[in-house]
């Protein structure tokens, strides 16, 4: 068994695919109209094409906003992405006016930063630990 | 008729206000003190200090990575709501998010009740 996908729930796929491709810097991977103006939409890391993809999935259920926002309130992220260097990538991504919850964070092995993804959640990145 | 009415209010309003401040003197200091007898709270009083403006998962997540405390988020949650209780720590509702920030004045009833001398006194008076 493999993780091929995994998803979040996003208010608004045009926005999100805004985000995660020419902020973050993914790759859009899959893109298919689902009727009504749901589409299939998933992203890559530019680093790795053939790996888990992130479905970026309309956030229509009911039970979403409560969920997130409950989440959103406590800081608590939804997904967590690897970076290389997390203050690099803070740095950055504050210059693209990215908010971020939490500013990096040194934890012995790890180093954390949390932003907002203007979608409707937290994202946190992290370094890998050695 | 109306007289009597506002004259009541009025004295309901010093009783009122009066058994508000006995309590407060009382209560603050129990809430402070309770506050301030647990280590985990004082940690986290610590990591606030550090940095104040943390939302509670950052909370958690120094607890946890840094401290190596095995606090459930519940936990610390009740932690924080005795913290806040005694005044230390304020929440700060942002957009959607909510931060908590350190408030160190109530500490101030401390050297207020049991006053510190000045460093600089002693050395004074030595002969």
């Amino acid at each position: 068994m493999r993780i091929h996908l995994t998803s979040v729930f996003v208010d608004n796929q045009a926005k999100a695919e805004h985000f995660y491709t020419e902020i973050l810097g993914f790759v859009k991977k899959h893109d298919v109209p689902l009727g009504e103006e749901a589409r299939w939409l998933t992203v890559v890391s530019p680093e790795e094409p053939d790996g888990t993809e992130l479905l970026l999935e309309p956030a229509g259920h009911p039970a979403v906003k409560p969920y997130r926002d409950a989440l959103v309130q406590d800081g608590i992220p939804l997904a967590q992405f690897a970076v290389d260097d997390v203050k690099a990538e803070y740095e950055r991504l504050r210059g693209l006016g990215v908010h971020f919850t939490q500013e990096p964070l040194e934890m012995g092995p790890v180093t954390t930063a949390v932003f907002d993804d203007t979608c409707g959640n937290l994202i946190q990145i992290a370094t890998k630990p050695q | 008729m109306a007289r009597k009415v506002r004259t009541h209010g009025q004295a309901s309003e010093d009783t009122w206000t009066g058994k508000w401040r006995v309590a407060y003197a009382g209560g603050v200091a129990d809430d402070l003190f309770k506050a301030l007898a647990d280590p985990t709270r004082r940690t986290i009083l610590d990591e606030l200090t550090e940095k104040s403006g943390q939302t509670l998962f950052e909370i958690c997540s120094r607890l946890s990575m840094k401290h190596r405390l095995g606090i459930s988020r519940q936990g610390v949650s009740q932690h924080l709501a005795v913290l806040e209780a005694a005044g230390l720590v304020q929440t700060r509702r942002e957009g959607r998010y909510k931060y908590h920030d350190l408030n160190t004045a109530p500490l101030r009833q401390i050297t207020e009740r049991w006053p510190v001398p000045d460093p600089s006194g002693p050395e004074k008076s030595t002969p």
